[in-house]
């Protein structure tokens, strides 16, 4: 951030404008810029489930509206601005409301907690991942709130499944990102992603040592994103839409884009933990070979973020993949699987990563 | 735990058209289940007596839109009877063709809509692909995709072209059962969804009117293509499974695709022969049953269905009543779904193949 920093102070010099002006503006404007850039990723990701989709199933996916349909989740947000906000007689009008405002929050923030490049975050707290994962529990609690207001049956026993799904799947997650700090020693996710980087390249990655844990936090992320093969809160088959039926409008696409905001921090989160996070997969920087001077330095930290980009959609490719395939969990099978599998193994695997972390002290994963 | 009554249907999207479950539960468990049909009643017993048997010919097509040929072979068959008519062996063979593919087409749709209900929305493209070739064929020769109205009294509209269509399609058929039973058959979840729910045991079966494909995967050996007259010449084996639960109804209906593709296949070869239609039809205009009742049956994709017309000698049935499979399956959902929890419900209301125009009519 420091280098950036210098960068814009000296560019406003030039131009005769004070420093303080620069000391105010220059938190804003990146926030602002990846605002934007965050929601443009959020409708890419919802056209890119739809064309994969599509895909799998043989047939086109969206393609009428702009080049290959690259517009329609736009033309598809539009119609729900466009559209009537209706509350259901007998809902609780002020928590009907304030629900889809508060999903949105927490999910914000978790996009603020992940380095994108080694100088860029937003918040680079010292206790970064904590944050997340505590933070990461929030909107269940819009969803509660959402199925309890709307009077509705079907949106409150899906409000109910996914607080059970989300006890369910917090604890493995906790244990698993446990035996990651034990690993990395830190709970800083800028510090996580440098423990990964060593002379092994690839093989650094966490997702080598940790491996029960990689496919513990895969099946979490799932569970946590209600994707399928847990897409209980809102299967579409049994509670027509789960917490929001009762929604329509803005407000329904408030936990649209929330469900896929969630998604992608989560993999983006996922990155960083397990593979490597902003380190390039090919051992060094492709930048400074690329380009010459101070560009180069700068151009170093877009390269971080496109790595950390490209993993995570690699990961959304495999959740949608997923989808394609699986039919849905039942739902008492899945707490089951949650109680009796997953949290053993995963409590197991912190005991194989404290192990490994003290034999191989001062080895590569110090 | 206080009991919530909850309504599904009778526009919830896993009740396959208008079905309305009146279902209360306590916490996701079912404590009672009251199915409540009539939402798609058309009358099509009471139409009959007002409309000559030429009239009523295209509606039957309606009872069941995804089995129509099942229904319009009914009406033609009973009338065929009353008037000692003996079909030809082309057109025996003309229809039990269509006959097959139709319950091909029909059980395609189940195994995509049953895996819709399970939440798995890739098999209901896959399936709805192979079926589209289906009614592609049927649409080149009747016209129509799905209320195809093509037997007459006596015979068929006309003679069917474009065999090669048929082959390909029954030769793909196999390739493509073989693919959905990859994605499907062993699926751990599936089998953790359907293995063991919805236990139907012979007698309960029997004693609640289940027939064709349900009954079969319970274990009990029913299939009425043994006996009929249609398919004489033509070498059967039905499907009987013993795993009684809702993963043996999906296998037994994957195994009866295969089945019915032999079926088609033995018809095919008899049509490719190049001989002339020769059709013994009746001419409808003034067409009149003899005063008497008349039953005939015929093992339709949803179970046994059939017909009952008492005929007083007049240009209209003075009574006319269906039986249908659906009807039956509808019927039993109130003992079948008491005690499981709301997911296995949908799982097992969806394993029996409930479609709601034959059960309404």
């Amino acid at each position: 951030m420091n280098y950036l920093y210098f960068l814009y102070i000296e560019f406003l010099a030039k131009h005769n404008i004070p420093q303080m002006f620069g000391d105010i503006t220059f938190y804003v404007i990146p926030c602002c810029i990846i605002f934007v850039a965050i929601l443009i990723v959020i409708l890419a990701l919802v056209l890119f489930e739809r064309k994969l989709l599509g895909w799998f199933t043989q047939r086109k996916g969206p393609n009428r509206v702009g080049l290959w349909g690259i517009l329609q989740t736009v033309a598809d947000a539009l119609k729900l601005l466009c559209k009537e906000n209706v509350t259901p007689n007998g809902a609780d009008k002020f928590i009907f409301n304030l629900a889809p405002i508060l999903i949105f929050v927490p999910v914000l923030i978790l996009l603020g907690l992940i380095p994108y490049s080694s100088e860029f975050t937003f918040m680079n707290f010292q206790t970064n991942l904590l944050i997340y994962v505590i933070l990461a529990t929030m909107p269940v609690l819009s969803i509660l709130l959402a199925g309890w207001a709307s009077n509705n049956k079907y949106s409150l026993i899906g409000a109910i499944r996914n607080v059970a799904q989300i006890l369910a799947y917090e604890l493995p997650v906790a244990f698993t990102v446990l035996s990651i700090i034990v690993l990395a020693s830190s709970i800083n996710l800028t510090q996580i992603t440098l423990a990964q980087s060593s002379q092994l390249g690839v093989l650094g990655w966490f997702c080598f040592p940790c491996v029960i844990g990689f496919i513990i936090m895969f099946i979490c992320f799932l569970a946590e994103t209600n994707r399928c093969p847990f897409d209980l809160p809102e299967a579409e088959s049994e509670l027509i839409a789960g917490y929001n039926t009762e929604y329509s409008g803005m407000r329904f696409a408030m936990f649209y884009l929330s469900e896929y905001a969630m998604l992608f921090a989560n993999s983006l989160l996922f990155s960083v933990l397990f593979l490597g996070g902003y380190l390039s997969p090919l051992g060094k920087y492709l930048s400074p070979m690329l380009f010459t001077g101070s560009l180069g330095g700068i151009m170093i930290y877009f390269e971080q973020a496109f790595w950390l980009l490209l993993k995570s959609f690699v990961v959304i490719f495999i959740m949608i993949w997923v989808r394609a395939t699986l039919p849905r969990m039942a739902s008492f099978d899945l707490l089951k699987f949650s109680w009796t599998i997953l949290l053993p193994i995963s409590i197991l695997n912190l005991f194989i990563m404290v192990i490994l972390k003290y034999f191989m002290m001062g080895g590569v994963y110090a | 735990m206080s009991k919530l009554k909850i309504n599904l249907g009778p526009q919830h999207p896993s009740t396959h058209g208008v079905l309305r479950l009146i279902l209360e539960l306590e916490g996701e468990k079912i404590l009672s289940c009251e199915p409540d049909v009539g939402y798609l009643h058309r009358g099509m017993e009471k139409i009959a007596e007002k409309l000559s048997y030429i009239q009523y010919l295209p509606m039957v097509d309606r009872m069941d839109y995804l089995a129509g040929f099942f229904y319009s072979e009914l009406l033609c068959r009973t009338v065929e009877k009353a008037h000692n008519v003996e079909l030809s062996a082309r057109v025996r063979a003309i229809r039990v063709m269509l006959l097959e593919l139709n319950r091909i087409a029909s059980h395609l749709l189940w195994i995509g809509a049953f895996l819709m209900d399970l939440g798995a929305t890739s098999p209901f493209f896959y399936a709805f692909r192979e079926r589209e070739q289906i009614l592609q064929y049927f649409e080149k020769i009747s016209g129509q995709r799905m209320m195809n109205n093509y037997f007459v009294f006596g015979g068929v509209r006309r003679d069917v072209f474009d065999l090669e269509d048929v082959e390909s399609i029954l030769n793909l058929l196999p390739q493509k059962v073989k693919d959905y039973e990859r994605i499907i058959t062993e699926n751990p979840i599936f089998l953790q969804r359907t293995k063991g729910k919805g236990v139907l045991t012979p007698q309960v079966a029997i004693n609640n009117g289940i027939t064709g494909v349900n009954l079969r995967a319970s274990g009990v050996d029913l299939d009425l293509r043994l006996k009929d007259n249609l398919y004489c010449g033509f070498y059967v084996q039905p499907v009987v499974l013993n795993g009684k639960d809702a993963w043996s109804r999906y296998k037994a209906r994957i195994l009866e695709i295969i089945e019915s593709v032999s079926i088609a296949k033995q018809a095919l070869e008899y049509l490719k022969k190049d001989e002339d239609l020769e059709q013994n039809l009746i001419n409808p205009l003034s067409l009149k049953l003899p005063k008497g009742e008349y039953y005939s049956e015929i093992e339709a994709p949803r179970g046994i269905a059939s017909i009952y017309v008492n005929s007083d000698g007049g240009l209209s049935p003075y009574r006319l009543k269906w039986r249908t499979g659906s009807y039956y399956a509808v019927n039993l959902l109130r003992k079948l779904l008491v005690g499981t929890y709301l997911n296995d419900a949908i799982a097992i209301a969806g394993s029996l193949d409930i479609i709601l125009p034959e059960v309404d009519k």
